[in-house]
């Protein structure tokens, strides 16, 4: 196969690699739990462009689209579920601050 | 042979009394003092009934065969497998001569004890608990013929020795109880020690093999002796002279030998009067009866080696016991030291290695066994008047106590061995019995001497308690009572009876002592 | 009666007084009559030694060999049998009486004496609150003392010693609220006793050479050549310990001291026991041993003997109390007796020692006699003229003291010179002549001081005219004894012949000398008999067969000497007492300067008190006290330090274990809470902590796989 575009796996890859650390610094870095959660998205995003990427320039083939819907469909689950939880959180702890909440601790 | 349990029936015959008196209600002191007289009569009957059956021809000591009244079964039988074999004691009780008196004397001394506690009123249950308990243990020792179940019976004794005196003792009573048992406990280990290498090395036959034993008259018998044993004859070591320090030790805290001997004047000093008339009445016999049974019997090849230093030792207690005796100024602590000189008598006999010595030596056991109980008993009887035991505190009481004087006078010239009374007989018989004695000639000779000392020491104290210019602080004296003629009348009975007619117990262990003397004399010489 | 009779009657009178003493000493509190009873017994047993006695000097006569086994009138038994079937030696101690003239005659002396003194003590007595105790005693002592007389063995002569010791210090100590009876009465039994060893170290010798105590069967092995430790001088040895027991109870130097104060006890009891009969056992018993006694051994007696005579006579010539003065007399006759003993004078020796026990029994009640009179009065400084007061006391006493001091027609002259001429035949024979000069310097100064104590108490005017007024002779019940004893005294009841004591018949058929049984090699040259076996004995004729010939003529000589030096010698002594204290012819007041030291030399009885207080008896205290310091401080020290170190000891494995082994555990317990507290602090419970643990652990495990 012959490989015309200048933009390759690598540049995909990267993007996905920027997404994702970028997620992982939301996640732990932010108090918010909400921006945790939009952490979290940014995450499977990366995911997702992995998914793809490696459908078009690996042997994933389909299965790479279709588990990038299934990640969709998941992310807006886990999304709704997730808001519901930091509201609970929210109703109990009336913070959504994630380093006051550490009850686990206990 | 089945026959009449006599020696378990005195030996146990306290235990029951003392679940009646434990099963009793507090407050029904008589009764409890009723039954352990009734305990004590019992063991003198029972004493005087195995007297009148008891053969004086069976020598015993080292025959099983001629011991009377054996009761043997097995007591506790485990097998080990092959790497431990047969672990077997025997609950096996037997006469011999030279037990048989002392069963006697000691059920003499424990009912007159018994009756002289009558006027006990400190915690009554638990003392004649205790008491009964302790008569066990004496009698057990005296009749037991297992190593193993002789030490438990010697250990049983410590026990309630150890609370009568510290409990029902003078002022001092915590100190010269615990020095008490800490100093006899300390003697204990080292016969345990000699206990269990005497068992590794002698076995006898049982159910067709040979298994180690704690049998002492099986122990007696050097054939017994395993050939690789530690302690076995052959061995060239001189393991058999280190085990037979060690039960002489052990006995000899209990005789009290110099220099083992400070805590008989503690002890006797703090204990009740009958604590002190048992102490000096039958425990004291216990050391001496050890030395017989044990070393004598079972080492009688290192016995003919160290004579010399018993008799030596011997020596040494009769006078260094006279001469602290001389210097004491409290009545009974006189009497505990005059104890310790009269049991060097016993050192002195046992060391002559004769017929005529050890039969002194064992009947001095006897007469000093009557007589120191008595000696006590005299002191409780000014104590109780006059709650003081000081030597210079009284003075002329034969004028107050003319009766009571005429016991004193029988017991102190007992004790200073006048003839018609019973401490000639034997101290006579240790003496000339020593004196045959080669190697020990000149300790014999130098020995005499506490016969002059003690003439001294007891009269010195007879004139400074009796005689004299009468003591009015003690005017309200009575003479004796009816309790106190009760306890002090058969005592003197015995002490003229064997002054007269010592022929009663020597011809009770002439046989036995013959049989320990040849024993002694046909053992191989290192 | 026959032989076996004799002995049964010789048992019955032994043990009557037993009886009696039984009895009176268990009835006398409640009896006031209980005295009767016992009197009654030792008069029964007197008529009885009286009968044993003719009985015995008329029929049974004794044989010279005096230890042959086969004809003695002996009765025995075994006491103890203990035998021996493994070595076929069996021990037995043997008790029996043997009943030979010695025996008789000394059964009649004691009971004699002992029966005037219990009549005496009726009167002397009569107020005293243990008045029947006191008869019981006497009844013992009776016993105690028949026992010694009778026994035929060592170990019964031992036993009965020791008896006579009790009933002794139970006399003298009779008044015991008084400390100095007290006193008295332990030294006594003290003092005895240290002779007593000696004698018990002979008696084991004895038992341990020949297996027995009887005398006849030790005489008769010696005699086969069986001797102790096989040698002469063991012999010798043995003898002389035996003789230690005398030493004690005769109170004999250096062991003399008990018997002065001794005299604190009543005095019936004095004249019973300390002068006429127990004093005298220790004489009796070297005459029963007299046999077995060697050359050497004989002379040591006769030297101790000597010493014993001379000292006392010495002290006695001071003192003031009349009871004192006659305790010193009476050690100083026993050492005549000793003496005679020791010189071979074996028969006079006896002889002295039943004349002696008369007339110093006589002496004794006297002075009691006195004493009663004065109302307890001793000193003789506050008597003096009592011979009008008292004449039956007076003449009765002046007729004792002339027997002591050797006037013919007493006994005491007799057998006094006979003890004389016995030191004069020794000297003759072997050269030691001082044993003589002392005999007869005795004499002499016995003749001195007893007649200072007659003319002081009886004579010249009465120095204490209160006590004089009230003095009075005394009840016929203590005179009556006194003039049985004076009869007694005189010559006829021994001899028919007043001045030559050796023929009549108490010395020619009643006593006679053993033949000795010590092998010839430590015997005196002239003890050895020319009649060696028993039948040449019968045929040398009764008397005199034990002694060479040559001993038999100097003693004839001896006597004839003795007798007129010894007549003279007594009335020098008595003429110097007459002049110093009678007539004043001397005047000893004040003190000649020279006199001053001697005076009071002898005054303190020679220091011997001090001197034993000194060597014995404070040593003896001292050496207790520190044995007894010794035993709290060391040896029990010993005991407490092990205890006290044993208790440092737990402390410190105490100290170690909760600090050291215990921390050890703790230390582990508190490692694991440290590092549980460590890692709780990962644990913060943020969650995005633990996602960044779990990237760190992602990112690490990464690494690894990518590395391995």
């Amino acid at each position: 196969m012959e490989v015309q575009s200048s933009i390759g796996l690598s540049h995909f890859l990267f993007i996905s690699v920027t997404l994702f650390s970028l997620g992982l610094f939301a996640v732990v870095t932010r108090k918010n739990a909400v921006m945790i959660l939009m952490g979290v998205e940014l995450i499977l995003n990366a995911s997702m462009i992995n998914f793809v990427a490696f459908s078009r320039f690996g042997n994933l083939g389909v299965n790479g689209h279709i588990m990038t819907l299934f990640v969709i469909v998941v992310a807006a689950a886990e999304a709704a579920i997730a808001l519901a939880i930091v509201l609970n959180i929210y109703k109990n702890f009336t913070t959504v601050n994630v380093d006051e909440i550490n009850s686990l601790k206990d | 042979m089945q026959q009449f349990p006599f020696l378990t029936l005195i030996t146990f015959l306290p235990i029951l009394g003392m679940i009646a008196v434990l099963a009793l209600p507090n407050t029904s002191e008589k009764l409890m003092k009723y039954i352990t007289i009734g305990v004590s009569a019992g063991q003198v009957v029972l004493a005087g009934i195995m007297w009148s059956l008891f053969n004086f021809s069976l020598p015993g000591i080292s025959n099983e065969s001629s011991l009377q009244f054996v009761e043997k079964f097995t007591w506790i039988n485990i097998q080990g497998g092959s790497w431990i074999g047969t672990i077997k004691i025997d609950y096996f009780l037997g006469l011999d001569g030279l037990s048989m008196p002392m069963v006697i004397l000691s059920a003499i001394v424990t009912l007159i004890a018994g009756i002289s506690s009558w006027n006990i009123d400190k915690s009554v249950k638990g003392y004649f608990a205790l008491f009964l308990l302790l008569n066990t243990g004496m009698m057990g020792v005296f009749v037991a013929l297992d190593f193993f179940l002789f030490y438990i019976f010697w250990e049983l004794m410590l026990l309630p020795m150890y609370f009568l005196i510290g409990i029902w003792g003078g002022k001092n009573r915590e100190y010269a109880a615990i020095k008490f048992f800490l100093y006899t406990l300390f003697g204990s280990v080292f016969i345990l020690l000699s206990m269990i290498a005497l068992y590794l090395s002698t076995q006898e036959m049982y159910n067709g093999t040979k298994v180690f034993t704690f049998n002492l008259i099986a122990m007696a018998n050097s054939a017994n002796f395993t050939q690789d044993g530690i302690l076995s004859m052959t061995n060239p070591s001189n393991l058999r002279l280190f085990a037979f320090i060690l039960l002489f030790i052990g006995f000899a805290i209990k005789i009290p030998m110099f220099p083992f001997h400070t805590w008989l004047p503690d002890a006797h000093v703090e204990a009740p009067t009958p604590i002190s008339v048992i102490l000096a009445g039958v425990l004291l016999k216990l050391g001496g009866y050890g030395i017989l049974r044990i070393n004598y019997a079972i080492f009688p090849d290192i016995t003919k080696t160290v004579f010399w230093w018993i008799a030596l030792f011997g020596m040494i207690n009769i006078i260094y016991g006279a001469y602290a005796a001389m210097a004491q100024k409290d009545f009974k602590k006189l009497i505990a030291y005059s104890s310790i000189s009269h049991m060097g008598y016993v050192l002195l006999g046992m060391a002559a290695l004769n017929t005529i010595g050890i039969s002194g030596a064992i009947l001095q056991m006897f007469n000093h066994g009557t007589i120191t109980a008595m000696l006590f008993l005299i002191v409780g009887v000014i104590y109780d008047r006059a709650h003081t035991r000081g030597l210079d505190e009284f003075g002329g009481l034969a004028t107050k106590m003319p009766i009571y004087t005429g016991f004193v006078t029988v017991a102190f010239f007992a004790a200073i061995g006048l003839p018609g009374l019973s401490g000639f007989i034997s101290e006579s018989f240790v003496f000339l019995g020593a004196f045959s004695q080669d190697s020990i000639r000149i300790i014999t000779v130098i020995s005499t001497l506490g016969i002059l000392l003690g003439a001294g020491y007891m009269l010195w104290t007879m004139q400074r308690i009796y005689l004299g210019p009468f003591n009015e602080r003690w005017s309200e004296f009575k003479d004796l009572d009816a309790r106190e003629l009760l306890m002090l009348i058969p005592l003197t009975a015995i002490i003229f009876i064997l002054g007269v007619n010592p022929s009663l117990l020597l011809n009770m262990m002439n046989t036995s002592v013959n049989a320990m003397v040849d024993l002694i004399n046909h053992s191989p010489m290192k | 009666m026959n032989e076996i009779q004799m002995l049964y009657f010789a048992l019955i009178a032994m043990f009557l007084p037993l009886v009696g003493f039984v009895i009176t000493l268990f009835t006398g509190k409640k009896l006031k009559y209980a005295y009767i009873f016992e009197t009654t017994i030792i008069t029964i047993t007197f008529i009885l030694s009286v009968i044993l006695l003719l009985n015995k000097v008329t029929t049974f006569i004794d044989y010279r060999f005096g230890y042959a086994l086969d004809v003695a009138l002996v009765w025995a038994g075994n006491w103890i049998t203990l035998p021996n079937p493994i070595t076929g030696n069996p021990t037995i101690i043997e008790l029996g009486i043997k009943f030979d003239n010695l025996a008789a005659i000394m059964l009649f002396v004691v009971s004699t004496v002992s029966m005037l003194v219990h009549y005496f003590s009726i009167a002397y007595m009569h107020n005293d609150p243990r008045f029947n105790r006191f008869f019981a005693y006497l009844g013992l002592f009776t016993f105690s003392m028949f026992g010694i007389v009778l026994t035929h063995n060592l170990l019964m002569m031992y036993m009965f010693w020791e008896l006579v010791g009790l009933s002794s210090y139970l006399l003298i100590g009779f008044w015991f609220e008084k400390k100095s009876a007290s006193d008295a009465s332990k030294k006594a039994f003290i003092v005895n006793r240290v002779g007593d060893l000696g004698m018990f170290a002979g008696v084991m010798i004895i038992f341990l050479t020949y297996g027995t105590f009887t005398f006849d069967k030790v005489f008769a092995a010696i005699n086969s050549g069986v001797l102790p430790f096989n040698s002469d001088f063991w012999l010798t040895v043995t003898g002389l310990l035996l003789f230690a027991g005398a030493i004690g109870k005769s109170a004999q130097f250096p062991l003399h001291v008990w018997l002065p104060d001794a005299m604190e006890g009543p005095t019936p009891v004095s004249a019973l026991i300390h002068a006429a009969t127990m004093v005298a056992a220790g004489v009796y018993l070297i005459a029963r041993i007299f046999p077995m006694l060697t050359a050497d051994a004989l002379l040591a007696i006769a030297i101790i003997g000597a010493l014993s005579s001379i000292i006392p006579a010495t002290i006695a010539i001071t003192q003031n109390d009349i009871k004192k003065v006659l305790a010193y007399s009476t050690i100083s006759q026993l050492g005549y007796m000793v003496l005679a003993l020791g010189v071979g004078a074996f028969n006079y020796a006896f002889f002295h020692l039943v004349t002696h026990a008369f007339f110093k029994a006589g002496l004794f009640l006297g002075s009691g006699s006195v004493i009663h009179g004065m109302h307890h009065e001793q000193d003789i400084r506050e008597m003096g003229g009592l011979r009008k007061k008292m004449p039956i006391t007076y003449y009765t006493f002046l007729f004792f003291t002339l027997a002591i001091s050797g006037v013919p027609l007493t006994s005491g002259f007799l057998s006094k010179d006979g003890v004389l001429a016995g030191t004069l035949a020794f000297g003759m024979l072997t050269g030691h002549y001082l044993f003589t000069v002392i005999g007869f310097f005795v004499a002499f100064l016995t003749a001195t001081y007893m007649f200072r104590l007659v003319i002081l108490t009886f004579h010249g005017k009465p120095r204490n005219l209160h006590k004089y007024d009230h003095a009075h002779e005394s009840p016929y019940l203590m005179t009556i004894p006194l003039i049985v004893l004076a009869l007694l005294t005189t010559f006829i009841f021994y001899t028919a012949n007043p001045i030559a004591g050796h023929s009549g018949w108490f010395l020619k058929d009643w006593v006679n000398t053993p033949q000795t049984v010590a092998p010839e090699s430590s015997r005196f040259d002239f003890m050895i008999s020319e009649a060696k076996t028993y039948d040449q004995q019968i045929e040398a004729g009764k008397h005199h067969v034990i002694h060479s010939e040559e001993y038999t003529h100097t003693m004839h000589t001896a006597e004839a000497i003795s007798m007129v030096l010894s007549l003279a010698i007594g009335g020098i002594g008595i003429l110097l007492a007459f002049s110093i204290f009678q007539w004043k012819k001397i005047s000893l007041d004040p003190l000649p300067k020279w006199m001053v030291p001697i005076h009071r030399f002898s005054y303190n009885k020679w220091y011997f008190d001090e001197l034993y207080d000194v060597i014995a008896v404070q040593p003896t205290l001292l050496l207790a006290r520190f044995l007894a310091w010794f035993d709290r401080t060391i040896v029990d020290g010993v005991v407490n330090g092990v205890a006290t170190i044993t208790r440092a000891f737990s402390m410190v494995i105490g100290w170690i274990d909760t600090n050291i082994v215990d921390g050890l555990v703790n230390f582990s317990a508190k490692l694991a809470d440290w590092f549980g507290y460590l890692f709780r602090k990962t644990q913060t419970g943020s969650v995005q902590t633990y996602i960044v643990y779990a990237i760190v652990s992602l990112i690490i495990a990464f690494v690894l796989l990518v590395t391995i």
